[in-house]
């Protein structure tokens, strides 16, 4: 069973120093704490601001297309066996993954602070998308920083950037993928601190990102809570999720994590095995340290540098992981597991046959450990997967492994 | 009294400024840096920072993320840092060294670990990047029981109450970043530095160093006119990335860079 949180105990946290427990924080240099603080001012107030909820509940109604569906996947759950499965359909979000409720939140935020020049960092794509997407929208100038590997095997979502008007900056340092691509990020924002609004795109960061962009994320709960009484009269009794820096995972635990009855199934990447060190699952098999501006589970060497990852989803592909799920893994109230590349590819598979759902490979991890999980469970249980994003940019990945051209 | 105290203290006796350079331990090699460091010192150096190298230096430009990938391509490790600091000490017991670097090969090491290998090898004064004082509960206590300077940055962002917090928790110097933006990046504003170190120096006693953007003499002289000492780093560091394979004419480009700027602050007393 798990353990019982209170609504105290929740809205306690972040305390004021934006700490979850042990982890969080905000580790950056001089230069960038009196912009923080102010984006923390700004944003607690706009919070209950009623003008500002209500223009962003008007956007994720009628520019996102919220709300997404949960969709009872029937023929699936005949294959598996066991629970019933849904899936809460992020993947038809306008830009096709669960990114934009993020950005449209903090694009608005940048707008109300008045900031005209808004940079971003991505993985897989997704969140340099969503963010070119809302910067089209509003009019902002916008500068997207990705490591120069992941331009190369996303280069459909660069495109994609290119045609929003973003500007993408291919990050050449380090090992030239997510984590070097927030590092530039960070780099920029530091000189550019005056003019200019970073939007993160997962809950790590320093304070307030992680409160925030869980805020923002926390819609897709919200949902699905609402949506799994109206359509089966009970709360589901596991949720899983994939997690790389976690925005997506969170935005589905949040809303549960009163409700002791729910497990909550986060999904890291093992890539070649968690065995052998080719992976991206801090919390499956790292160890706290301050990265990016939080302290948080990392994959580290014995000194303290940050070590290299591997994952077949660029999205996943990251060393550190937000610091709300650390705190989670440690006092237990979510469970963080890992299935490898080739279990992530199968789940692709399935789903795309089963369901004609093709699933972001992020997303895939979820869909590999939920159908797993289900097969677990009883038959009058009930899972949800979030389907954090759809496939169409992982095409030419899955066609490269499957030796075609295209 | 610290060593870094002492050596401010005596600058300021005779109207001079401190001049601190700045390298990244292990660059161009773990087994030269030792060598650098009293090349620095025969320029003209008051105080040494001695960068630890991090897999990733957010704070810093090109020219020094470089020299971390060149050091840590050798695997330099903090405990190896820490080993520079106390061969140097064989030879040299007066200059002043700061270990400046990020905040997780420190917590990777142990804060208690860290500092007792530190002041036993005579390390003076820790700068870290991305700790703030609002971050420094548990690692501060520390340093002050092995008698570590804690040195902190001050940014053009930060607003008076911050500076005088900030002070409060420093001691040895405080690090005035000169402008927005990263290490190596050429963008001081003399005027703007002069009145921010004015003001700032209404608000504590602590001396000032203002580091970022100094890259020659004239550049030395003009911000040493309104601080108590000049910080000199991306400048240095390029030059070793210019002179990896030979460390005797490293040390000549070293010194021909450094002692112009020893030379221009010490005309600044006269």
């Amino acid at each position: 069973m798990s353990v019982k949180l209170t609504e105290e105990m929740l809205s306690a946290l972040p305390d004021a120093r934006g700490h979850f427990g042990a982890y969080g924080g905000r580790f950056v240099s001089e230069t960038l704490m009196d912009s923080l603080m102010t984006l923390e001012k700004e944003y607690l107030q706009m919070k209950n601001d009623p003008e500002f909820q209500a223009k962003f509940d008007k956007d994720l109604a009628d520019y996102v297309g919220r709300p997404s569906p949960l969709y009872f996947a029937e023929r699936l759950t005949r294959e598996t066996g066991g629970a019933q499965i849904w899936l809460k359909r992020e993947d038809l979000n306008h830009t096709g993954a669960h990114k934009v409720n993020n950005t449209i939140g903090q694009a608005l935020l940048a707008s109300f602070l008045g900031k005209k020049r808004i940079i971003a960092e991505t993985g897989a794509g997704q969140h340099g998308v969503a963010t070119a997407t809302v910067c089209a929208r509003l009019g902002l100038e916008c500068h997207v920083f990705m490591g120069a590997e992941d331009v190369q095997r996303q280069s459909l979502n660069v495109y994609r950037m290119k045609l929003l008007g973003a500007q993408v900056h291919a990050v050449q340092s380090g090992t030239r993928t997510l984590k070097d691509a927030m590092n530039d990020a960070m780099r920029d924002w530091v000189s550019h601190v005056d003019d200019t609004f970073y939007i993160i795109g997962t809950v790590a960061g320093p304070h307030p990102y992680p409160l925030l962009v869980r805020d923002f994320q926390s819609v897709i709960g919200r949902e699905t809570r609402r949506q799994a009484l109206e359509k089966t009269g009970k709360l589901p009794d596991a949720l899983v999720a994939c997690v790389g820096g976690g925005s997506n995972a969170i935005g589905m635990f949040y809303p549960f994590l009163g409700d002791e009855n729910v497990e909550m199934y986060g999904v890291e990447a093992g890539g070649l095995g968690i065995e052998t060190g080719q992976h991206a699952a801090p919390l499956c098999a790292g160890r706290p340290g301050v990265l990016h501006g939080n302290r948080t589970y990392l994959m580290e060497d014995e000194n303290g540098q940050i070590a290299g990852t591997h994952s077949v989803s660029a999205g996943l592909d990251y060393p550190g992981v937000g610091p709300e799920h650390a705190w989670l893994k440690d006092i237990g109230r979510a469970h963080y597991v890992s299935v490898t590349d080739n279990e992530a590819l199968d789940g692709f598979r399935m789903l795309t046959r089963v369901e004609g759902i093709m699933p972001a490979l992020e997303t895939a991890h979820a869909v590999a450990y939920g159908v797993k999980k289900a097969a677990e469970m009883d038959k009058d249980q009930m899972l949800v997967i979030n389907i954090s994003g759809r496939g169409d940019k992982d095409i030419h990945t899955i066609a490269q492994l499957d030796g075609i051209e295209i | 009294m610290s060593r870094i105290e002492g050596v401010m203290k005596a600058l300021k006796e005779q109207n001079r400024k401190a001049l601190i350079p700045y390298i990244t331990a292990g660059d161009p090699h773990p087994d030269v840096t030792v060598d650098l460091m009293h090349t620095l010192v025969q320029a003209g150096a008051d105080i040494i920072e001695l960068g630890v190298p991090f897999s990733d230096p957010m704070a810093d430009g090109p020219v020094i993320q470089l020299a971390c990938e060149r050091s840590l391509k050798h695997g330099t490790s903090l405990r190896q840092v820490i080993g520079m600091v106390k061969e140097f000490r064989k030879q040299d017991d007066k200059t002043p060294v700061v270990l400046m670097g990020y905040l997780n090969p420190m917590e990777a090491m142990g804060y208690e670990a860290f500092a007792e290998a530190a002041a036993d090898a005579g390390v003076d004064g820790v700068l870290t990047v991305d700790l703030p004082p609002e971050e420094a509960d548990d690692v501060a206590p520390v340093f002050t029981k092995r008698k570590l300077d804690a040195i902190f940055l001050l940014a053009p962002t930060t607003i008076d109450q911050r500076v005088r917090a900030i002070a409060e928790h420093s001691s040895g110097y405080v690090y005035y970043v000169s402008f927005k933006g990263v290490t190596g990046a050429a963008k001081i504003n003399v005027d703007e530095v002069a009145e921010k170190v004015a003001h700032i120096h209404e608000m504590t006693a602590l001396p000032v160093g203002v580091g970022f953007g100094i890259r020659d003499a004239e550049t030395a002289a003009a911000v040493g006119r309104v601080s108590d000492g000049v910080i000199v780093g991306s400048v240095l560091v390029d030059t070793i990335a210019r002179n990896q394979a030979d460390t005797e004419e490293l040390k000549r480009a070293l010194t021909d860079l450094l002692h112009p700027m020893r030379e221009a602050l010490d005309s600044l007393a006269s």
